[in-house]
């Protein structure tokens, strides 16, 4: 008989939406995402890539382009006509303007990011000043038919290059009037079908860089108007374009989901002429890459297949370590899932509905590896359908199943959730507090007694849920220092005695419930935490970070564990600080309280603190090898990690008790499926 | 322009390319395997030689080519260049203006820069692919750029960039070949790169881009090499065949420069068309090429097996591996299969030659002739009553022999007058039929069982005779001819060459060689053997009426000879010396196993050059000796090779004890003597010999199989050695099968007593 029963959910529904664009920030460590859903993402370059930052979307705001100005600053622009700053430490949209042009296709801010430019459905180009605290109308320039599907600033900020369907212009800013047309199609003789120019980039030399749906690339000479070079880099569209920021290197995206490098090279050693020269191909995604960007060391691309793609430019890496892995993101680094342990529920978390769903349970035991057959099906009871255009922030679901709250970014919704034997009725609770919204995180306590909602400004408020189906807001902690950030984790103990809480600025408070006051904080560390979880015997903090650290901290005795210290000491295997996604999961075995239970996206780990650490010459992945060893043999071999990959991609892992698991999985497969045919391509051999 | 060579045995030599003729040899010392020359070092040349002291490792050296006058020169000043590349010339390259030399071997390119003198390494990943691996196969420079194209393994062409830094290199992906890319090479310009492989498709790839290339396709084999004019209006391609495809700049065909198409394996043999003269075996796949030896040119190519080749590796596909003409060459049979694991596809058609059309046109297509590979065929060859009596036999694996006719079409709709059908079927015990031949009056059909010979009376399919020579399977047998057509002669695997008299059904005499080809020749009585023995294929010409061979060439070449064939001169040639007279009428070709196509020619090198056949001059100075002779000497070479060789032979002679035995055993039973005959030899066998030979004499007799009957008296004291070792086990199967007439006798004796004669005086 296996160590676990497992519960092998694959009935969380999941579509994550396409990628629309991307945005790098200019001399900065954040790349912002928007999804066709409208929901933003920023990821830390520092922190490992971390999603650092969700605003989730709205039904009336679609983002065609995002644009990062003056300093911090993020806007978004869609065809709702509006554009729209985004308040990145409350994770909301700030304030938005009409455009007064109609449905806005593209935006682009000039090199000072002082201005934006925006690209009208109507033909026209319109520049606002960004100003604090918002932007200002500034100007229309010259306008012609065609609705301007890109545009792209000169570095200078004296001309701006704006493509539409057939045709490129370049426009002198200052005179607001049109210089150069150019006709992308002139010499392609016979073409009956329209060339629509997906992207542009205009480069410091006055090289105009297009890309067209008849799959070329084009370097145009703006001042002349004549073609420079062309490369054909696909049959079909070539849909998105990023130039770094040294313009010596371009990454096209193409709508057969194949991406392309190209860099300008010199044509002979020593000499100054130079050339574009097409070089690497990265077949990644399946489906349209509609957005690209191109860091100081990695090519980034996103597609409609709901992947971020980030390739690291192997000659910009110093060494071979965690930053030059190749990482692939489809599904979001936060929880999505929650699990009512006693009463054995799982809570799935959509962008605008939430599903309640009972565990099937089996009466049979097997062996290890073993499927046993059910005798109750998984059975799903309640789908919460969210009221509004807005998307959900969070959700939960508390340990007895009875609680099951969320919030949007302008409610807050508790509800009562009662079982009469199969049926299920669920209530509204009435009269909820009145609280600063949006809730960033929730989290019942173990008793299902009381609620926690992470807000802003580092804020947690705590409800105590009343029976029949009532709560009243019970406090409110703060950090003492101040904290402009959102918190976005919470951690409870299993005795309702301590709480954590993490914000956007990575630090973790840990408050006392008992004595509702502030109890300490942790020693700040430079990364992202992505996970934290109290252990219900000992209340240790364990902590994981987005370099892959793990630590554990005692709350009553408010230092790191011996144990955390000879890890720091020992360090970590080197292929466990390499693996290239965040563990987003930490839970206990209350019977076994040396193990902590792991999870990321690919493998599900038990960390055994009673075994010794493995050093860099052993094998990490060790199960499959100790299987096969004799018992004597297994025994020496032992290390700390136990690492299980059966179950990929990995939602959700918890321990409903003892020597019960439930694993939720995703199969891309299934996703896959979910999306639209992608472009029919020949394939040699079939 | 100037002309330099390099050669295996170390020597690099400068050459006058309008008159032929060397002007200097420069001497180098080690084996050269790769000659570079480049435009800015006039003084000196590039050359791949094994680095001494390793195995398999080999190095690019510059030789500085002194400016001394005089023929043959000393070139000493050797410099290393590269380290550990490859031997393959194509797999070194000189960049731009020879800035740089680049050289792949495996997963690895190193480029070397002689100003800087820096040496980059840059390898790609060594991961299997399912497509294949990614290894190196060659490479080229782009003359302008600084750029590097590499072909790969699994058909992927890299076009690297940027490689003067060490880590900013950077190399994109052309994909179109789906197999190994064999040569690359750039245009003049460097716009365009052409790549070949083995689809036979010669790609031309425009300024690099994956998406613009054009196409010359069916080339007819795999491209080997590609080269490009220095004016750049024409390319080249050097194909796996034996061709030269030159083609315009705008990819047009232009010419093609074709000798003997070399096939992947000529298994249709040797075979000369009656009509034309000309040697017909495999051409391109599934056709059958007719070269003529006096031009050096295909005469044609016939599309046998009609069915489109497709040029990919692992493929089973149809193709030619048997072909027979009739005497006048107005019938060509030809048997084509396909290799399965199961049951091959077999088909046998049969063509008839149009005189209007000049040329083959298939009369019948009979599907599965036999259930298994056939492994001979051949037509009667009756040169006055051709088409009634003509009739063809094919032996299969399937144990059968079959003989097809030409039978009146009954049906009216068919557009021709005869087709063939089988008539009869033989077989013989169940064993695999291997080969047949026909008699010179063809009266008689000697057809090869395993290790038995069956002769048929070809008019009643009688069984007339059977032969036997264990133990050994026959691996060739021909009748005589002319004045020698009573004999019968066969070769068998365990190394015997046998004479059997058809008229006394006796063995007349055997030798122990390892014949490998047997040929006779259409207008005289000689029969050519070529036997393979310590590595080396020796020439033996001899009449079947006598036990010696007219003509001996030793050290024919080095490779093993696959195939012969005599093709009749146009003309008898007037030869002074009397061993050549039997190349008086035809003339004798040689196919080795690396395809190359040998003749024997009487006159010296200067007197008779045809173009594509490596003459062999003969060494007049050899001395026409009898088999014994030569046999006597190749033992006693080995044996001082070997000297334990007399230990050997005793162990051997051990090894066997009662060959007696044995041979009551393998002989079949049906060739048997008598129990009381066999009786004494059985008991005899069981004594142990008294004679304590040396291992000289041993080897000496144990190669000179003799026509000795076993009731000669008056014997000298040779022969009564010989008669001791009567372990030998022909000389057993003589002693029981052989019943002579007294004439014969008398004359076998007169014979032997000359033999011996010789012997002694040896």
């Amino acid at each position: 008989m296996g160590e676990f029963e497992v519960h092998r959910v694959r009935f969380f529904g999941l579509v994550p939406a396409g990628v629309r664009c991307l945005a790098c920030q200019p001399r900065g460590g954040r790349l912002a995402l928007a999804r066709t859903d409208g929901t933003v993402e920023i990821y830390n370059f520092a922190a490992n890539y971390f999603q650092e930052k969700v605003i989730p979307g709205h039904e009336a705001r679609s983002v065609e382009a995002l644009c990062w100005a003056a300093g911090g600053r993020l806007f978004g622009a869609g065809l709702g006509g509006d554009i729209t700053e985004y308040d990145l430490a409350r994770l909301c949209a700030a304030r938005a303007l009409d455009g007064c042009g109609g449905p806005i296709w593209s935006m682009a801010a000039n090199g000072g990011g002082t201005q934006l430019a925006i690209g009208c459905e109507d033909g026209s180009v319109r520049l606002f000043q960004v100003v604090p605290g918002g932007i200002q109308f500034e100007r229309n320039l010259d306008r012609r038919k065609g609705r301007i599907l890109c545009l792209s600033w000169h570095p200078s900020g004296t001309h701006i290059a704006a493509g539409s369907i057939d045709i490129i212009r370049v426009i002198n800013v200052s005179s607001g009037q049109t210089v150069q047309r150019i006709m992308v199609n002139y010499h392609v003789q016979k073409v009956k079908r329209e060339c629509i120019v997906w992207s542009i980039a205009f480069l410091s030399s006055g090289t105009v860089v297009t890309s067209d749906s008849f799959g070329r690339v084009q370097f145009w000479d703006w001042d002349r108007g004549t073609l420079l070079e062309s490369h054909t880099v696909s049959t079909s569209a070539v849909l998105s374009l990023a130039v770094s920021e040294n313009e010596d290197s371009i990454v096209v995206g193409t709508s057969t989901g194949a991406t392309y490098q190209f860099q300008l090279l010199p044509v002979k050693m020593g000499s100054l002429e130079k050339r574009w020269v097409r070089t690497k191909p990265f077949q990644h995604h399946t489906h349209d890459v509609r957005a690209v960007a191109h860091s100081s060391t990695a090519l980034i691309s996103g597609g409609l297949d709901a992947q971020l793609v980030i390739r690291p430019l192997m000659e910009k890496m110093q060494k071979k370590g965690y930053d030059a892995v190749l990482r692939k993101f489809t599904f979001p680094h936060r929880r999505l899932v929650s699990c009512a342990r006693k009463a054995r529920l799982l809570l799935f978390q959509f962008s605008q509905h939430l599903e309640l769903w009972r565990l099937g349970s089996t009466d049979e035991t097997g062996k290890d590896g073993e499927v046993l057959p059910l005798c109750r099906m998984p059975e799903h009871l309640v789908q919460l359908k969210s009221k509004g255009p807005e998307h959900i922030y969070c959700s939960c679901v508390s340990p007895c199943g009875s609680w099951v709250a969320y919030s949007t970014a302008s409610r807050f919704h508790l509800y009562r959730v009662q079982y009469e034997g199969d049926g299920v009725s669920i209530e509204k609770v009435p009269k909820v507090p009145k609280l600063l919204l949006p809730a960033y995180q929730l989290q019942f306590s173990s008793d299902s007694g009381s609620l926690f909602v992470a807000s802003h400004q580092g804020s947690v408020h705590v409800l105590q849920l009343l029976e029949p189906g009532g709560c009243k807001h019970l406090r409110t902690f703060r950090p003492p220092s101040g904290s402009s950030e959102a918190v976005y984790l919470l951690a409870s103990s299993a005795d309702g005695h301590w709480l954590a809480t993490v914000g956007g600025d990575w630090v973790i408070h840990v408050y006392d419930l008992k004595c509702f006051k502030h109890h300490c904080t942790v020693p700040t560390y430079s990364c992202a935490v992505t996970a934290l979880a109290i252990h219900p015997v000992t209340n240790n903090l364990v902590i994981a970070y987005s370099d892959q650290q793990l630590f554990e901290f005692s709350i009553p005795e408010k230092q790191y564990t011996a144990w955390s210290r000879t890890v720091q000491n020992c360090g970590l295997h080197k292929a466990w600080l390499e693996r290239d996604s965040p563990i987003t999961h930490i839970a206990f075995n209350p019977k076994n309280p040396s193990h902590i239970l792991l999870h990321d996206i690919y493998m599900f780990c038990v960390l055994d603190k009673s075994l010794p650490l493995p050093d860099n010459n052993t094998l990490l992945m060790n199960q499959s090898t100790l299987k096969q060893l004799p018992e004597t043999a297994r025994q020496r071999q032992l290390h700390a990690f136990k690492i299980c990959k059966k179950f990929q991609p990995l939602l959700f892992a918890d321990l409903l008790d003892e020597n019960c698991l439930v694993m939720v999985e995703r199969p891309i497969m299934d996703i896959k499926t979910q999306l639209p045919l992608p472009i029919q391509q020949k394939k040699f051999g079939t | 322009l100037q002309l330099y060579s390099s050669s295996l045995d170390g020597s690099i030599k400068l050459w006058d390319f309008m008159d032929g003729i060397p002007i200097k040899t420069f001497a180098v010392g080690s084996k050269l395997l790769a000659l570079y020359a480049i435009a800015s070092s006039e003084d000196s040349v590039f050359v791949i030689i094994p680095k001494s002291g390793e195995r398999d490792t080999f190095q690019l050296v510059s030789v500085k080519l002194t400016k001394a006058a005089g023929q043959d020169l000393e070139a000493k000043e050797l410099s290393v260049v590269l380290d550990g590349v490859d031997a393959s010339p194509k797999r070194i390259a000189f960049g731009r203006e020879g800035e740089y030399v680049a050289s792949v071997k495996e997963v690895n390119l190193q480029v070397y820069f002689f100003k800087r003198k820096q040496l980059n390494r840059f390898s790609v990943s060594a991961m299997k692919t399912k497509s294949g691996n990614n290894h190196f196969t060659c490479i080229a420079c782009h003359p302008t750029e600084d750029c590097i194209a590499t072909g790969h393994a699994d058909g992927k062409i890299r076009l690297w960039r940027n490689f003067c830094h060490k880590k900013e290199y950077t190399f994109s992906t052309l994909h179109w070949h789906h197999d190994a890319v064999m040569d690359l090479a750039f245009s003049v310009e460097g716009t365009s790169l052409l790549s070949g492989g083995v689809e036979s498709v010669l790609v031309l790839w425009h300024n690099e881009s994956d998406c613009r290339k054009d196409f010359l396709p069916r080339l007819g084999s795999a491209i080997e090499y590609i080269s490009m004019s220095s004016d750049g209006t024409l390319c080249c391609t050097l194909h796996t065949d034996n061709r030269i495809t030159i083609i315009n700049s705008n990819l047009r065909f232009c010419k093609s420069i074709q000798g003997l198409i070399k096939s992947t394996d000529v298994k249709t043999g040797l075979v000369v068309d009656p009509r034309t003269k000309a040697l017909v075996l495999n051409g391109e796949p599934g056709h059958l090429q007719f070269y003529c030896l006096q031009s050096d040119q295909q005469l044609f190519s016939l599309d046998i097996v009609q069915r489109q080749y497709i040029h990919q590796a692992g493929l089973n596909q149809a193709d030619l591996v048997k072909v027979a003409f009739s005497a006048q060459g107005k019938w060509l049979a030809t048997v084509e299969e396909r290799e399965e694991v199961t049951d091959p596809e077999l088909q046998l058609k049969l063509w008839f030659y149009d005189e209007e059309t000049q040329s083959f046109k298939l009369n019948t297509r009979i599907n599965t002739p036999h259930d298994d590979h056939i492994t001979d065929m051949c037509f009667r060859d009756m040169d006055e009553l051709e088409d009634d009596s003509l009739i063809l036999v094919t032996t299969g694996r399937d144990c059968v022999f079959k003989v097809w006719v030409m039978v009146e079409d009954t049906d009216p709709e068919a557009q021709q007058s005869v087709s063939w059908s089988c008539d009869f079927v033989g077989s013989y015990h169940n064993y695999q039929a291997t080969n047949c031949c026909f008699s010179e009056d063809g009266s008689l059909l000697a057809v090869s069982f395993e290790e038995t010979v069956t002769v048929w009376d070809s008019v009643t399919w009688d069984l007339k005779c059977t032969f036997c020579h264990p133990p050994g399977k026959i691996r060739n047998i021909c009748f005589g001819r002319l004045t020698c057509s009573k004999y019968l002669i066969g070769t068998t695997d365990y190394g015997f060459l046998c004479c059997w008299n058809l008229l006394s059904c006796a063995l007349e005499w055997s030798a122990h060689l390892n014949v490998l080809v047997l040929q006779p020749d259409p207008l005289s009585e000689h029969i050519a053997a070529v036997s393979w023995l310590s590595k080396e294929s020796s020439l033996f010409v001899f009449k079947p009426n006598e036990p010696r061979p007219i003509y001996i060439q030793r050290n024919l070449c080095k490779e093993k000879i696959q195939l012969a064939a005599f093709v009749p001169r146009d003309e008898p040639e007037m030869i002074g010396s009397e061993k050549y007279l039997w190349l008086r009428r035809s003339q004798l070709f040689f196919l080795t196993d690396t395809q190359e196509l040998m003749t024997l020619s009487t006159k010296s090198l200067e007197e008779r050059l045809t173009p594509s056949s490596k003459q062999l001059a003969v060494e007049e100075s050899l001395p026409v000796t009898p088999f014994s002779l030569l046999l006597g000497k190749h033992r006693r070479q080995q044996s001082q090779e070997d000297t334990d060789l007399g230990k050997l032979f005793v162990r051997k002679k051990h090894e066997q004890d009662s060959p007696a035995v044995r041979e009551l055993l393998h002989t079949p039973a049906h060739v048997l003597p008598s129990a009381s005959f066999l009786c004494p030899i059985f008991i005899n066998s069981l004594l142990i010999s008294k004679e304590n030979k040396s291992a000289e004499e041993v080897a000496d007799e144990a190669e000179m199989e003799s026509e000795k009957t076993d009731d000669d008296s008056d014997e000298d004291g040779d022969v009564s050695e010989m008669e001791q070792e009567d372990t030998s086990p022909t000389e057993l199967l003589q002693e029981m099968t052989c019943k002579l007439s007294k004439s014969q006798e008398k004359e076998l004796r007169k014979i032997r007593k000359m033999d011996y004669s010789w012997i002694s005086a040896f």
